[in-house]
């Protein structure tokens, strides 16, 4: 498999401070790759950092071939990287369906109609939701929503912040399983995760971070099996 | 009855009418740029003079030379926005309140020397009322007045839920961050937001000018009013702003009828007091306004 993100020599941060430094990255086309650590540890920086969102003081970030350190994160969705963050992902006035429709407005899907049909497959408990207030919702059906609108400009990069921070064990289970399912549909997944044992179930590469740097990176299964990262992270006594 | 309608209901829909177009501006600017445009009752009033500047070499109906008054309205808030509030907008947002302050006064320092502090009127002569079934004596102003901002209303309702650019503003509005996230582009989403609520100012500015005379204070006069609609709609609601401006046009214009006894309630020279009382009493009962807008 080729890499489809490529992140070399990292260092990025807010207002002249670094968070992360140096780091190395490699996404695999078609994969789900996890980033954990303990708090801090610099993930959803890393995550916005990809997305623009910083201030980049060195190393560069490639999308394929192609160079893409330093570009505005409104030219990043045309060209296929798309982002859900942590909290605040909708907008709470607008219906869902509304929400789903900003999603094509950066990059426009081929077939508006047939890629919404295609992602409320994905979410069919959003359906009868449509025309309600993106603000009514629950936790969980807010992060479909929100990661509905990121899949409707057809990313070939989704980049998910915690996609299971605050939600309740059912949905836990639920978002994983969707993850996986939007894998199969031919996007490629780089998440940042708390629940870092379940997410390395379903990850085919994992990075682990710790004080802004890499840590320890591996294959999913390699990881849980890393008694340093089982220790550490996975709550596993020695 | 009849009196109460032809001397009070209609003259209050009318000044309602004006508030209403005004604060849509002031409520969608507040909305997606996150301060108080103290210059919006300017840029009224710029927009009354452009269509008396029109008026003076086309002598038509001033409504039908609406475009003048708007494009001149549109260029002074974009050039503002340009040179005045963009360079601002990574900063806290009471800078650009002051400098919104600073604008006030350029605009109207730039009304007095292009055209005179003087009042000038569109149309010199009396207007006749239109009578209707004999008995409501409606002057074509307020008619009009009343009839254009229903049909602004209903199109502005539109194009936020139906448009593109209506449901990215709305998107900006709730949350700017995560629509720079979602790839919006901000400035477009602002530059429409400065045409759309110049244009209605500007609308505004020669509904209030046709009803009394154009000044370069015009506006400015009408700004506190015009807050209180904002508030009382819901900050960052247009809709909101404009069910605001109708109801604080209606309670100060009221407020005068002789409801009790012969005497009116309230003297009409304190009936602007009635909007900054309703102002004041809703930023400490309900700030979030009739229809839950942001709070300040």
């Amino acid at each position: 498999m080729s890499a489809l993100l490529k992140v070399r020599g990292l260092t990025a941060g807010y207002g002249g401070v670094p968070v992360i430094e140096a780091i190395e990255l490699e996404v695999a086309e078609n994969s789900v790759t996890v980033i954990i650590g303990p708090n801090g540890a610099g993930k959803s920086t890393l995550l916005k950092s990809i997305f623009a969102l910083t201030q980049i003081t060195a190393g560069t970030i490639m999308l394929g071939e192609r160079n893409i350190t330093g570009l505005a994160t409104s030219e990043l969705v045309p060209i296929g990287i798309a982002a859900v963050p942590q909290s605040r992902n909708v907008f709470p006035s607008l219906t869902v369906s509304e929400n789903l429709d900003i999603g094509t407005y950066a990059a426009a899907p081929k077939d508006r109609d047939r890629t919404q049909e295609k992602i409320l497959a994905l979410f069919p408990d959003l359906v009868p939701k449509l025309g309600q207030a993106a603000g009514e919702l629950s936790g969980g059906q807010r992060q479909m929503v929100a990661i509905g609108r990121a899949l409707m400009s057809e990313p070939k990069l989704l980049l998910l912040d915690e996609p299971t921070a605050g939600l309740s064990p059912a949905y836990l289970e639920k978002i994983f399983d969707l993850v996986l399912d939007i894998r199969k549909s031919g996007v490629t997944i780089l998440m940042v995760e708390q629940n870092a044992k379940q997410a390395l179930r379903i990850a085919d590469a994992g990075h682990v971070l710790v004080g802004g740097r890499n840590f320890i990176s591996g294959t999913g299964a390699e990881l849980l099996a890393n008694d340093n990262v089982r220790r550490s992270f996975l709550g596993a006594t020695a | 009855m009849i009196d109460f309608i032809n001397l009070y209901l209609v003259p209050a829909l009318t000044l309602g009418s004006i508030y209403a177009l005004g604060a849509v501006g002031i409520s969608m600017i507040f909305g997606i740029l996150r301060f108080a445009h103290f210059a919006h009752g300017d840029v009224m009033s710029i927009g009354a003079y452009g269509v008396l500047t029109a008026v003076w070499f086309i002598p038509i109906h001033p409504l039908l030379l609406m475009p003048f008054g708007g494009a001149l309205a549109v260029f002074s808030a974009l050039a503002a926005d340009r040179w005045f509030y963009r360079p601002l907008r990574k900063l806290p947002t009471i800078y650009t309140v002051i400098a919104s302050f600073g604008v006030a006064l350029i605009l109207r320092s730039l009304m007095q020397i292009l055209w005179g502090a003087d009042n000038q009127v569109y149309v010199r002569g009396v207007t006749m009322p239109v009578v209707l079934f004999d008995t409501f004596r409606i002057s074509a102003l307020h008619a009009e007045a009343i009839v254009l901002t229903l049909i602004i209303a209903v199109a502005l309702h539109f194009f936020l839920t139906r448009s593109r650019t209506g449901r990215a503003m709305r998107a900006v509005a709730d949350d700017p961050e995560l629509a720079a996230v979602a790839g919006l582009d901000t400035e477009k989403v602002i530059r429409w937001t400065w045409v759309i609520g110049a244009s209605l100012a500007a609308v505004a500015g020669v509904f209030a000018g046709m009803d009394t005379d154009v000044h370069p204070n015009l506006g400015w006069n009408l700004l506190l009013p015009m807050f209180a609609a904002t508030i009382l709609g819901g900050i960052g609601k247009p809709m909101g702003a404009m069910a605001g401006g109708i109801i604080i046009g209606l309670a100060e214009e009221l407020s005068t009828y002789n409801w009790i006894g012969e005497a009116s309630l309230i003297s009409p020279s304190y009936k602007t007091a009635v909007g900054f009382i309703i102002m004041v009493v809703l930023l400490i009962f309900r700030p979030q306004g009739l229809f839950k807008g942001r709070l300040l």
